[in-house]
């Protein structure tokens, strides 16, 4: 592996020096796809508590986000959905833990927003729902929207496929999701990869984060645990095959 | 006879056109990808970051780092593209998107739409529903007409927390499908299911609506 400033031996010593506690961290993934397993693992390890968490979703009973609730480190999170949890579901009604709601789309713009210095926008999401409560709502044309703000945060923790020594990552298929808004969104970024390849294997053109987003860069084994396991059998297969060809 | 689960997805089916890219929701609006008529170019779009998903996976094809927006596993096709969550909604908010079908737990005659939240119950979150219905061009619901204690869920006005206001363009439900008029100003019955009658929507519906077969 190359030496390099941004590289770092394992998560735990990637996350030195920056974890504390009532700190704001962004994690990416949706539901369990393209999750940084190793960064959640060594946050846990860290200790750290009172923290607000933003993640699409919050992982499965101890797995992902998961792991962090059940040692209690979590005060606040701030998600999309959460509901395959249920120590989340328990802590949230014993209150336990608080939680902000935004929608998918709002959410991912908040959090692209913050990364680029973009404080605040309009959008037509959650407008005349409980969602908009309390917040400006200006008209544009003829049509109402909600002001919605940026989000940063303290640390962001990502997951990628591939990345070099410089920090440049490539994602693979749909656990690309909600890590390159994220990369930009975090005072300091940590990814974790599957691969770190030497500087200059990958393709300029294809590389979907630049290096300037990502201060540490680890190398991790993941378990890349699946959610919900949906196959059709071969023989279905063979069928859906051979009326594409028959279409073809 | 009230339209099934499949039946309803194949009325819904109905809605696709040529060329469409199309985002289905959890549930039935799942079943409506079964009934593409053949021939069709339809491109479904996964909001987790996925343009042209294709079948669930063999065992053999199961790629941990390829779901659904219900977290299932699935394949890519030739023409699939991947993309972040931003560029996602970007699709979505941004009107991109020609068709979403969606259930709900209650509509409403000026296309109100409620699917996420009922209080006093656990709230799981409204993922990217509000997303969909706010910027998808056309959005179509399929549901039961009534809810488990019989209850219309076509409805004046929604009871449960909204989704989006003013939204809905077309209801299917398992008795026939309305239209929601362009002006937002009432419902138009436009269709029955097998052997309903007038007088069955008529007693089991709470929305007004004009009668337009």
């Amino acid at each position: 592996m190359p030496s390099s400033p941004k590289v770092f031996p394992d998560a735990k010593t990637a996350l030195e020096g920056l974890a504390f506690d009532g700190m704001t961290v962004m994690s990416g993934g949706f539901g369990l796809c393209g999750i940084p397993e190793n960064l959640i693992a060594a946050l846990r390890g860290s200790g750290v508590t009172g923290l607000t968490v933003i993640s699409n979703n919050a992982g499965v009973d101890g797995f992902g986000l998961g792991q962090l609730l059940t040692t209690h480190q979590i005060k606040k999170m701030i998600s999309s959905y959460v509901g395959e949890n249920k120590e989340f579901e328990r802590q949230y009604l014993a209150g336990e833990l608080e939680l902000e709601f935004n929608p998918q789309g709002t959410l991912a713009e908040r959090i692209r927003a913050g990364g680029a210095g973009i404080p605040g926008f309009y959008t037509a999401t959650g407008v005349g729902t409980i969602v908009a409560a309390g917040k400006e709502i200006k008209r544009f044309g003829d049509r109402d929207y909600v002001l919605e703000t940026g989000l940063t945060a303290d640390l962001s923790i990502i997951k990628a496929w591939k990345g070099d020594a410089r920090g440049n990552l490539v994602y693979r298929k749909t656990a690309r999701n909600f890590n390159p808004m994220m990369a930009t969104a975090g005072k300091v970024c940590i990814a974790e990869v599957e691969e770190i390849v030497p500087v200059g294997a990958l393709d300029p053109d294809t590389i979907h984060t630049p290096g300037i987003y990502v201060d540490r860069i680890v190398q991790g084994t993941f378990e890349k645990r699946i959610e919900q396991r949906t196959v059709r059998s071969s023989s279905e297969a063979i069928a859906q095959n051979k009326t594409a060809k028959e279409e073809a | 006879m009230p339209w099934t689960r499949d039946q309803l997805a194949e009325r819904a089916a109905k809605e696709l056109k040529d060329g469409f890219y199309v985002n289905l929701g959890i549930g039935i609006p799942t079943l409506v990808a079964n009934h593409i008529p053949a021939g069709m170019t339809v491109t479904l779009q996964s909001e987790n970051g996925m343009l042209g998903m294709g079948p669930f996976p063999t065992e053999d094809e199961i790629d941990a780092d390829l779901v659904n927006a219900g977290k299932q596993t699935i394949t890519e096709l030739d023409e699939t593209s991947y993309f972040s969550s931003a560029d996602s909604f970007a699709m979505i908010r941004g009107g991109h998107i020609n068709l979403t079908i969606l259930g709900a737990m209650e509509v409403a005659e000026n296309g109100d739409i409620a699917n996420w939240m009922i209080p006093g119950k656990l709230v799981k979150g409204m993922g990217g529903a509000m997303d969909l219905v706010a910027g998808v061009k056309r959005v179509v619901v399929v549901m039961d007409h009534a809810n488990k204690l019989g209850e219309s869920k076509v409805l004046k006005k929604c009871d449960l927390p909204l989704t989006g206001t003013g939204v809905v363009n077309l209801i299917i439900t398992t008795l026939g499908v309305f239209e929601v008029k362009p002006d937002r100003s009432g419902l138009k019955l436009i269709e029955l299911a097998p052997d309903v009658t007038l007088e069955e929507i008529a007693e089991k519906t709470e929305a007004a609506y004009e009668v337009a077969l």
